[in-house]
């Protein structure tokens, strides 16, 4: 096995090496498309900023840290708002997966509310919690909750009954098989979900940030827009997607690849 | 070619379906008419018609045929996972109403939890009875190195080749210290070699724990080098046609022209009767 895992590694080395040196020209060309652009005067003062730019306000706002307390707002309310959804969707997922009559009850509504873009959400939250932070924890709650939910109740369903059977005869009943046997072998769609449910509570709290400002990454960039500041704008872009990049490929990817390998899903 | 099967001589014992077997000792399991029925499309299906069983403490009775034939339902019900629509099993002098880990079964896919790795799968069973974490894994390790697994106590599943799954997951069924074992085909998906292999350990460890062992094969090689006894299923409807008893000696081998020529015996009747089962169905004479 090691044999072949050092095979693969030697032979994939000068495609690997070539492959990044094809990213970076692809994106020094970008910058320099970028900045041409930006230099040609095709906008008004304000409507655009180039890379240049974009850096310095990016070091400017990280110095004087208004940058840093609105990753930690925004970040806070993402972790607080998932958190209370992998609890009750972990909850919400045995009960409909187990039983039939939650399933044809809740399960139905659910995919219901599933369909809905959770920042529609965004104007009752408003309404009942007033411009605070619950307000937009329960618009982060309500975005990641259905998927995390489906995804469990999947999970569930797609548990191969031989693993049931045999921890049956082997005397698993009750709690024990659900936290040892179905929880674990629905894992695999549970990250499925788990996965959807964060990248849709990432873009309901940005969006709900813009209506609801308040110091954070939406309420950042609607700055951007009220003193026509493009630069912060662009600044602000590039950390959501750099923090959205960095979440999904330090958390949910590398999660997502061990459970995947260890359950015989891929080689 | 039933002519040329009727003229071929009997060189070993089989008896008819209406016999009733008493195997020699204590008897440790005991099926009475048992059958299975149910509905599909709006037809009624005969998965399985009447058995009567008895299979003796420390017997290795093999239920050998064709897909389809109820010997897999059989042995579900004996498990304790399907309903019988007829009949009663007993099983350790207990009426069977449900799985218990007196009677484990063990399947093709091997069915070990990918999330544990193979210690900790050896000890599922064992800690579900609340048996205490030290003890667990003294007699995990005893049954790892009873299935020669050692130094794979802490692999995980997509780890291991089939063989091996095989191996953990008898070890996992031999922890729970069963009075029975059930085997579904489970040998079914390895290549011949591993499969060999697997065949003389088995028969070593059934000697040495003196389980009963009843092991479901479409194999006639197979069921002829395990058994002592061996059940011809046919299918449609799923029934037992003929039963087998084989007294050649152990270890077997394979290449045993007894065995070969006994594997031979029993394949003319299940082929037989699968000829016979098709005329019927063709004539319309069937049900």
């Amino acid at each position: 096995m090691a044999q072949v895992v050092s095979e693969i590694k030697h032979h994939s080395t000068p495609q690997w090496g070539a492959k990044v040196l094809r990213q970076i020209a692809f994106y020094l060309v970008l910058l320099l498309v970028w900045h041409k652009l930006a230099t040609s005067n095709l906008w008004s003062p304000g409507t655009f900023a180039g890379p240049l730019d974009v850096w310095g306000t990016l070091v400017e706002r990280f110095q004087n840290g208004t940058l840093i307390t609105a990753i930690a707002v925004s970040l806070r309310r993402l972790a607080i708002g998932y958190s209370i959804s992998l609890v009750l969707g972990i909850i919400l997922g045995l009960a409909i997966g187990l039983n039939r009559y939650f399933d044809e009850t809740l399960g139905s509504l659910i995919l219901g509310f599933q369909a809905l873009p959770s920042v529609c959400w965004t104007p009752f939250a408003l309404l009942w919690f007033g411009l605070s932070e619950q307000a937009m924890i329960f618009v982060v709650v309500m975005g990641a909750l259905f998927s995390i939910t489906l995804g469990v109740d999947a999970g569930i369903k797609n548990t191969p009954p031989v693993y049931i059977q045999a921890a049956r005869n082997m005397g698993a009943h009750g709690i024990a098989l659900a936290a040892q046997v179905i929880l674990p072998a629905a894992l695999p769609n549970i990250i499925v979900g788990l996965k959807q449910g964060w990248s849709f509570a990432w873009r309901s709290l940005m969006a709900a940030e813009l209506i609801y400002i308040t110091v954070s990454l939406g309420g950042l960039l609607e700055n951007g827009r009220d003193f026509v500041d493009a630069s912060l704008m662009f600044a602000v872009m590039l950390v959501i997607i750099v923090l959205g990049v960095l979440i999904n490929s330090s958390i949910f990817g590398p999660l997502e690849r061990i459970v995947r390998q260890r359950w015989g899903l891929q080689k | 070619m039933s002519q040329q099967i009727a003229t071929t001589p009997q060189q070993f014992e089989y008896r008819g379906e209406d016999a009733q077997v008493l195997p020699a000792g204590k008897v440790t399991l005991h099926v009475e008419n048992v059958s299975k029925t149910f509905v599909s499309k709006g037809r009624i299906v005969e998965a399985l018609r009447p058995v009567d069983l008895k299979v003796a403490a420390g017997e290795f009775v093999c239920f050998l045929g064709p897909s389809g034939c109820g010997k897999s339902t059989l042995l579900s019900i004996i498990a304790g996972l399907q309903e019988p629509t007829t009949g009663r099993v007993w099983a350790n002098g207990k009426q069977v109403k449900g799985p218990g880990t007196d009677r484990i079964l063990l399947f093709q896919e091997a069915a070990l939890f990918p999330w544990l790795d193979v210690q900790r799968n050896i000890e599922f069973g064992l800690r579900q009875a609340g048996i205490r974490a030290r003890e667990r894994a003294a007699i995990a390790h005893k049954f790892i190195e009873t299935v020669h697994l050692k130094g794979f106590e802490r692999s995980y599943v997509h780890q291991l080749s089939g063989g091996m799954r095989q191996r953990a997951a008898i070890a996992r069924a031999l922890a729970i210290d069963p009075a029975i074992l059930l085997m579904d085909e489970p040998f079914g998906s390895l290549d011949a070699f591993t499969r060999d292999r697997l065949h003389t350990e088995l028969e070593s460890i059934w000697a040495e724990t003196q389980k009963t062992i009843l092991f479901v094969t479409h194999n006639v090689r197979e069921a002829v080098a395990l058994g002592d006894r061996v059940l011809v299923f046919a299918p449609r409807p799923g029934r037992i046609v003929r039963e087998f008893r084989i007294d050649l000696p152990r270890p077997r081998s394979l290449e045993d022209h007894n065995l070969v020529d006994q594997s031979a015996e029993i394949l003319q009747v299940l082929r037989s009767e699968m000829v016979a089962n098709e005329e019927e169905e063709n004539d319309g004479t069937g049900r």
